[in-house]
């Protein structure tokens, strides 16, 4: 009987294990998925999409995820066949530097002219 | 004195806004897939159609000078008006024509070929969309021409093809003698 309940105990325990295990590979299937563009739908994340081609895009990140890719190289891979459009955050680059640095240097200069005011006051 | 600085520099600011928009209206605004081609993955494997066996894109690609791949399915109407084309294609010498089956059942897509005649050397299977996604496709119809020399892809056509697409693919496999 005893050995039966440990029995019980470690099967219990395991699939816990398990199915944490599984959990934690779609929440990074998740985190990705959110961070992509459906291309061929209207202002969607291939997260929410249900379409063919989203659907097809969270398989094949799954499958990328089981052979151990990380996720930088999964979107390398993806921007390599789609371009940088597909992903939502996109990376610096000779391209999206502006992008990137306008806000920055927007604000440096918005804040030089307020204290110049201020100072001048 | 101040003040015509800062009114320079304000008008400065604005040109450079102004400029850097102009050139955002130059972009065409629509995404075009059709300016990243790049190579076939060529250790993409899939089961056939017929054979029942896996093989890869590679072996597939070797046999003549240019492939025409081709992403199809029995549910997709479009893919059933530019079979004709295809078919003429075939005729086409140089031509080997890969099929790559996307997310069907193999009996509709074995009456499909069935009833519209089958172009293709050989046809890969996609039940879960994957093999179509890494090779670069959107959806259903789509076909790429792919220069076997360096497996690269000469051109995209995303969509059913047409009459001007087809006089594309000709004109391209007959100037291009590799």
């Amino acid at each position: 009987m005893k050995k039966f309940k440990l029995f019980i105990i470690i099967i219990g325990f395991s699939l816990i294990l398990v199915n944490n295990l599984r959990a934690q590979d779609t929440d990074r299937v998740n985190k990705i998925s959110k961070n992509l563009r459906c291309l061929i739908c209207q202002g969607q994340s291939v997260y929410d999409s249900q379409s063919d081609f989203a659907i097809s895009m969270k398989t094949l990140i799954q499958k990328k995820i089981d052979e151990g890719k990380t996720e930088n190289e999964i979107y390398e891979f993806l921007t390599k066949k789609y371009g940088d459009w597909i992903i939502y955050d996109p990376e610096l680059n000779k391209n999206t530097f502006l992008l990137w640095f306008l806000p920055l240097i927007l604000f440096v200069f918005g804040g030089i002219l307020i204290i110049r005011k201020v100072s001048i006051k | 004195m101040i003040k015509n600085i800062k009114f320079i520099i304000i008008i400065l600011f604005g040109l450079f806004l102004f400029l850097v928009f102009l050139k955002g209206l130059d972009k065409p605004n629509s995404y075009s897939p059709n300016s990243i081609l790049n190579q076939i993955e060529t250790k993409l494997t899939a089961r056939t159609l017929y054979k029942n066996k896996e093989i890869s894109l590679g072996e597939l690609i070797d046999k003549n000078n240019f492939s025409l791949i081709n992403v199809w399915a029995s549910w997709c109407l479009p893919c059933r008006n530019e079979h004709s084309y295809l078919i003429n294609l075939q005729k086409i010498n140089n031509i080997n024509i890969i099929g790559i089956n996307y997310k069907d059942k193999e009996i509709n897509a074995k009456k499909f070929l069935k009833d519209l005649g089958n172009p293709y050397s050989e046809i890969l299977i996609d039940p879960d969309g994957t093999i179509s996604i890494e090779l670069g496709a959107y959806g259903v119809p789509e076909t790429y021409l792919v220069n076997r020399k360096t497996n690269e892809v000469i051109k995209k056509f995303i969509g059913p093809l047409d009459d001007l697409k087809f006089k594309e693919i000709v004109k391209i496999v007959n100037n291009e003698k590799i």
